[in-house]
């Protein structure tokens, strides 16, 4: 196919583009493949560029001859374009709706760009699971690597490499993965360093409602289990929705079948939920309109902030069982690919140091989120002002990376990165010109050959010139266990995401430059007393023959 | 008095002892050889609840007006009692002697008391707006306040306007709370000015005040019409015309343009609070019901409120440079606010320690906000009681974190004001008006909190502050969205909310730091050079000598010192931004001229360098 055929207008003189706090742009109107182009044509103006997949939804208003097209993005900006002659009008918005909503991956933006930069450290090849094995098995020879869904065909969500307990072998796998929702069989997702306890997720445990079950799966998960210690199993589902899942085929396990576990269950929400959780609570801070009661009975009513603390309440549960309890975990919902990787990965950012610098939060996405099989394409596809019927769409990331954000804000000197990294990966969630986030699962980056037709996100956002953005100036390595506070009062709006569009940033930019700037002055003040010191001392050693009478 | 007691807390309860002395209720906690102390002034204290007997024992909350909430439990039942009964007389003084401020003796002699009392004095203040000038004159008719008993004793008043227009006006205005200057803007010669509700009933009218609500209009000349603000709802003004008071009947003042702003009065706000600290006070709630009970509070909305009329005063004088004139009923407490918060907003010395200090002396203490009544310092009317001050200083808070860089102060300066405001161990903030404190003698017998303050001024600096260059009011963003539950005020004693680390005492250690290491950085620099001088060229890799450099100031000199004194050129221009960039006037002083000096001397051996070449 052919973009040309989509696009009906390719250029529009005249238009006025509105942005939130920046003045207006009159220029020209430009469509191309996946960029939709506005430029004034003069040397010191922004152009703006926006990829297609970044437009979430719009909206034509026709006034007389003109019309106005309300362009709604995944990052949550709204952006106006008027367009003078109704039939421009029409075709751009046509146009627009067309190559914003391809079906087709290959035909997204990443399959296209060429980096203008020079890639020095290829992202595909960082965090390879072989990599992180070696690591493991520096600290314990428990583990192996199975290389038995080599070609995905006993888990078509599951890497070709998981980490499952020696003792294990891939005749047990199999006949496990057919126990579990998904072939999602239990696997190693983090291993604690200080007592040795490990956390396991999976897919819920298939025993239907005649209650069936797998003596390998017993058999696996306790082979876990420390003699004499009991295990704790998290399920991310309410006792009721665990209970409903059994006439489904799916439920929980038994308590007589697994004695040494206990069964605790917590209540994060299933995706479409979220869903419209994320659209109320948008909508409440877009409307500029309402009264203080209106705003927070809004914001109540989204949920949001209910989700939120939730999630970061079961990932302190199981970092608790982990590290206070010295107990193993396994977590998981039903699928095992939404609120399980939300809990997991979040209990190893509480848990782990490693996982709050920035590579070891890349390396965290990377395991938890993309290798784990989160179907990003999916829940990705629309975001806050999708409409209509929907197919899977979910902000399950998005949560996840608020979650992270309220413990950031709470230790705000124990991580490596800013808030800007956490603002960066929502936005190429949602659309990028990377392969990163493409696909659903490594079986289908594998079939879309991303690392060999895309350029990693990691690629670009590790080189030295962009990191600087992302690194935060107060970070000094922590490397005990952080306990966030869930308390309501402690957790607040994101304003960084939520806000973003709705406020001028100018003042608490200043605020940040001018932290930077104390700290780097600092630094530098720092050296030059050691430096001045380092002269002084070699001065007086090398002249003290002649001190000495 | 002793009690072994145990304090139950759903959480973590402890065994402790408590001791009541003359001025405070002191917890004594010790667990795991670690002592934990917690001292409350009796003055603190808001109310104290006996509970029913129960088998664990006999429990009391204690609640403070500093928002901390204490749970005990006291094994007797005849203690408890003990404890209650005397409690409640020492947290309940009945007459002005028995406040702390009259017993507390920081040891200071009566110079240092003077001269603390003479630290802010609001008449410099309207010295640095300019006045006197051509359009205001100081006022000296109240000198014994016979015109009005709560105002001060001198006023700012339009020039052109006459002793009968302002005493005519005075009679007008509930409690002679006539109209009155409160600030100056240089820039726009517009006027802030406050008074009291008119005596207007449903169709009073004075001739007087009529004129001098011309002549305030006339003072400024670059605006044909003024703003007469009512502060209060609508519907509350109307109530009151039936009492004889109400508000301006726009039809009998020329060129006024009236509106109201819908601030509630003091009982709403005593209520809210008491519904906003129920909230907080919840265990373990869920985000609904702590989002559902800030909402069912509205202290939100009032706050909101607030800084709306703030708000609109400051756009009044700077936009449209429109002099306004604004009350409430009595024009003591919505009044205060909003001027307050418009100062704020409009001029950045108020956003500085010391003028935020000027602004409490000026709007709230002259001005006559009755501090022992809505603090409810001593045994008396508790309906009197309203959080009225505390509502400003959350404004003022959230405009800090609005504008992160325009306050010199920190979270802690407001905060530390506020509780000292209820301690009642200085004497600024003690009695209704400045008439009573006269009374009193306030000033020949008690300590000013100013001096104290500024002694700590490191501890509530702001580090991120920078002075403003542009002038220009601070225009806050008023949506709903931006306005946040003030965790660090109302849940102040529940540390695990608050966030684990914290940037502001960081950022303040790196202040500190830099000090040092700048003065650590001179004191090397000399060091070294001294050395250089004494020593013989160190031979090295580096260029050979060829034209020695004559040296005048010791500074010997070879291929080494050029590089040497291109990176003290380069040390020099930090401390030179760095010294800019100061804010504090006393304690820099010091570096600064030690960093001048160092940067003289680096600039002449610069040129001594360069010309050698």
């Amino acid at each position: 196919m052919e973009f040309a055929e989509l696009i009906k207008t390719p250029r529009v003189d005249g238009v006025v583009l509105h942005r939130p706090f920046l003045p207006l742009v009159e220029g020209t109107l430009c469509l191309t493949g996946h960029h939709l182009i506005l430029s004034s044509r003069q040397d010191n103006t922004e152009e703006l560029w926006l990829l297609h997949a970044d437009i979430d939804f719009i909206e034509k208003r026709f006034v007389g001859s003109s019309g106005t097209i309300i362009v709604k993005c995944k990052d949550l900006r709204i952006i106006q374009l008027d367009i003078p002659g109704m039939e421009e009008c029409l075709n751009i918005a046509s146009s627009i709706e067309a190559l914003s909503t391809l079906d087709s991956v290959s035909l997204m933006y990443p399959f296209f760009y060429r980096p203008m930069f020079e890639v020095i450290e290829d992202g595909w090849n960082l965090f390879l699971p072989e990599e992180s094995f070696k690591d493991l098995e520096s600290m314990t020879d428990e583990w192996r690597l199975s290389e038995v869904n080599r070609d995905f065909s006993i888990c078509p969500s599951y890497p070709p490499l998981v980490v499952v307990p020696k003792d294990t072998d891939d005749d047990t796998l199999l006949k496990v993965a057919s126990f579990r929702h998904g072939g999602r069989f239990p696997v190693l997702s983090y291993y604690h360093k200080k007592n040795g306890m490990v956390m396991m997720r999976a897919g819920q445990p298939l025993i239907g409602p005649n209650g069936r079950r797998c003596k390998e799966d017993e058999k696996l998960i306790n082979a876990t289990l420390r003699a004499g210690k009991r295990g704790y199993i998290i399920d991310t589902r309410a006792t009721a929705v665990a209970q409903q899942a059994k006439a489904r085929g799916g439920g929980f396990e038994q308590e007589a079948n697994y004695p040494q576990w206990r069964r605790i269950h917590k209540t994060i929400e299933r995706y479409s939920v979220l869903q419209d959780s994320l659209i109320k609570l948008v909508e409440a801070c877009n409307d500029q309109s309402h009264s203080m009661d209106r705003w927070l009975s809004k914001l109540e009513a989204s949920n949001w902030l209910s989700h939120i603390k939730e999630i970061l309440t079961t990932a302190c549960l199981a970092a608790q069982c982990i590290d206070r309890e010295g107990a193993t975990v396994l977590v998981h919902g039903t699928e095992g690919t939404d609120s399980t990787l939300q809990v997991t990965s979040l209990a190893q950012i509480l848990l782990d140091p490693s996982c709050r610098t920035i590579r070891g939060f890349q390396a965290l996405v990377e395991r938890e989120w993309l290798q784990a099989g989160h179907p990003f394409q999916h829940r990705c596809a629309q975001s806050a002002y999708s409409s209509g019927k929907l197919h899977g769409e979910a902000p399950i990331f998005l949560l996840f990376l608020d979650c992270t954000w309220q413990i950031l804000r709470q230790f705000p000197c124990s991580f490596e990165f800013n808030e800007n990294f956490l603002v960066l990966l929502f936005e190429h969630a949602y659309a990028t010109q990377f392969g990163t986030f493409l696909g659903n699962s490594a079986a289908e980056r594998a079939t879309l050959k991303l690392p060999q037709k895309t350029v990693s996100l990691w690629s670009w956002v590790n080189r030295p010139q962009e990191m600087e953005g992302f690194v935060n100036p107060l970070y000094e390595p922590n490397s005990l266990v952080i306990w966030p506070s869930v308390a309501p009062q402690s957790l607040q709006l994101w304003e960084g995401v939520f806000l973003r569009w709705n406020r001028s940033s100018k003042c608490l930019d200043e605020a940040y430059e001018e932290m930077v700037h104390i700290i780097e002055y600092n630094k530098e003040l720092q050296k030059k007393v050691n430096s001045l010191r380092r002269q002084l001392a070699q001065l007086e050693t090398e002249g003290s023959p002649l001190h000495t009478p | 008095i002793e009690h072994l007691i145990n304090r139950y807390n759903a959480k973590n309860p402890a065994i402790g002892t408590l001791y009541l002395t003359a001025t405070h209720l002191i917890y004594v906690e010790t667990y795991n050889d670690t002592r934990k102390e917690a001292w409350i002034l009796h003055h603190h204290i808001s109310s104290v609840e006996k509970l029913p007997l129960s088998t664990s024992g006999c429990p009391l909350i204690i609640r403070c007006k500093n928002f901390r909430l204490l749970h005990l439990l006291l094994p007797r039942e005849k203690e408890c009692q003990n404890v209650y009964q005397s409690l409640l007389r020492l947290s309940q003084p009945v007459k002005y002697e028995e406040l702390f401020a009259f017993l507390y003796n920081p040891k200071q002699n009566e110079q240092q008391r003077r001269e603390g009392w003479a630290f802010i004095d609001t008449a410099t203040d309207f010295n640095r707006m300019g006045l006197p000038n051509d359009y205001w004159e100081i006022s000296d008719l109240n000198k014994d306040y016979e015109m009005c008993s709560t105002y001060p004793s001198t006023l700012v008043v339009p020039k052109i306007a006459s002793q009968a227009t302002v005493m005519g006006s005075a009679k007008f205005r509930s409690r002679g709370r006539l109209p009155a200057l409160s600030y100056f803007h240089r820039e726009t010669k517009a006027a802030i000015c406050r008074c009291s509700q008119p005596l207007s009933g449903f169709s009073a009218r004075c001739v007087e005040d009529e004129q001098m609500l011309q002549a305030i209009s006339q003072a400024n000349p670059n605006c044909p019409f003024m703003y007469v603000v009512d502060t209060r709802p609508k519907l509350n003004a109307m109530a009151n015309r039936a009492a004889g008071k109400g508000y301006e009947n726009e039809g009998n003042y020329s060129n006024i343009r009236f509106n109201f702003q819908g601030i509630e009065n003091i009982h709403v706000m005593r209520n809210s609070l008491q519904k906003l600290l129920e909230v907080c006070a919840l265990k373990s709630p869920s985000m609904s019901d702590y989002l559902t009970g800030l909402e069912n509070s509205g202290w939100l909305r009032h706050i909101k409120a607030v800084m709306d009329a703030g708000v609109f005063l400051a756009k009044a004088v700077a936009d449209e440079q429109a002099s306004v004139l604004v009350h409430c009923s009595d024009g003591w407490d919505r009044t205060a606010q909003v001027c307050s918060v418009a100062c704020i907003l409009l001029d950045p010395f108020y956003r500085t320690m010391k003028g935020l200090m000027m602004l409490l002396e000026k709007e709230w203490i002259s001005m006559g906000h009755k501090f022992t009544q809505r603090c409810g310092f001593l045994d008396g009317d508790p309906k009197e009681v309203s959080p009225v001050f505390t509502q400003f200083v959350e404004c003022v808070w959230n405009l800090t974190e609005q504008f992160p860089c325009a306050f010199e102060f920190n979270e802690r300066f407001l905060i530390d004001i506020h509780d000292n405001i209820y301690a009642c161990q200085f004497g600024n903030f003690i009695g209704n008006c400045q008439k009573e404190r006269e009374e009193l003698k306030i000033q020949e017998t008690t300590f000013s909190l100013w001096p104290f303050l500024l002694k700590q001024q490191e501890w509530y600096r702001n580090p991120l502050y920078k002075r403003s260059v542009k002038s220009g009011p601070l225009r806050p963003n008023t949506l709903p969205l931006h306005f946040k539950f003030w965790c660090g005020m109302y849940n102040r004693f529940d540390k695990g909310m608050h966030p684990k680390q914290s940037v502001l005492d960081l950022l303040l250690a790196l202040t500190q730091k830099k000090t040092e290491s700048e003065r650590k950085m001179t004191d090397l620099q000399r060091q070294l050079a001294v050395a250089d001088g004494v020593l013989q060229d160190p031979a090295g890799p580096t260029q050979p000598v060829t034209n020695p450099i004559p040296s005048t100031d010791q500074l010997g000199g070879d291929g080494n010192c050029v590089t040497k004194g291109a990176s003290k050129n380069l040390n020099s221009e930090l401390l030179c931004t760095t010294n800019e960039r100061k804010t504090s006037e006393s304690e820099s002083a010091l570096t600064l001229s030690k960093g001048k000096a160092v940067s003289v001397q680096i600039k002449d051996f610069r040129k001594e360098v360069q010309g050698s070449y």
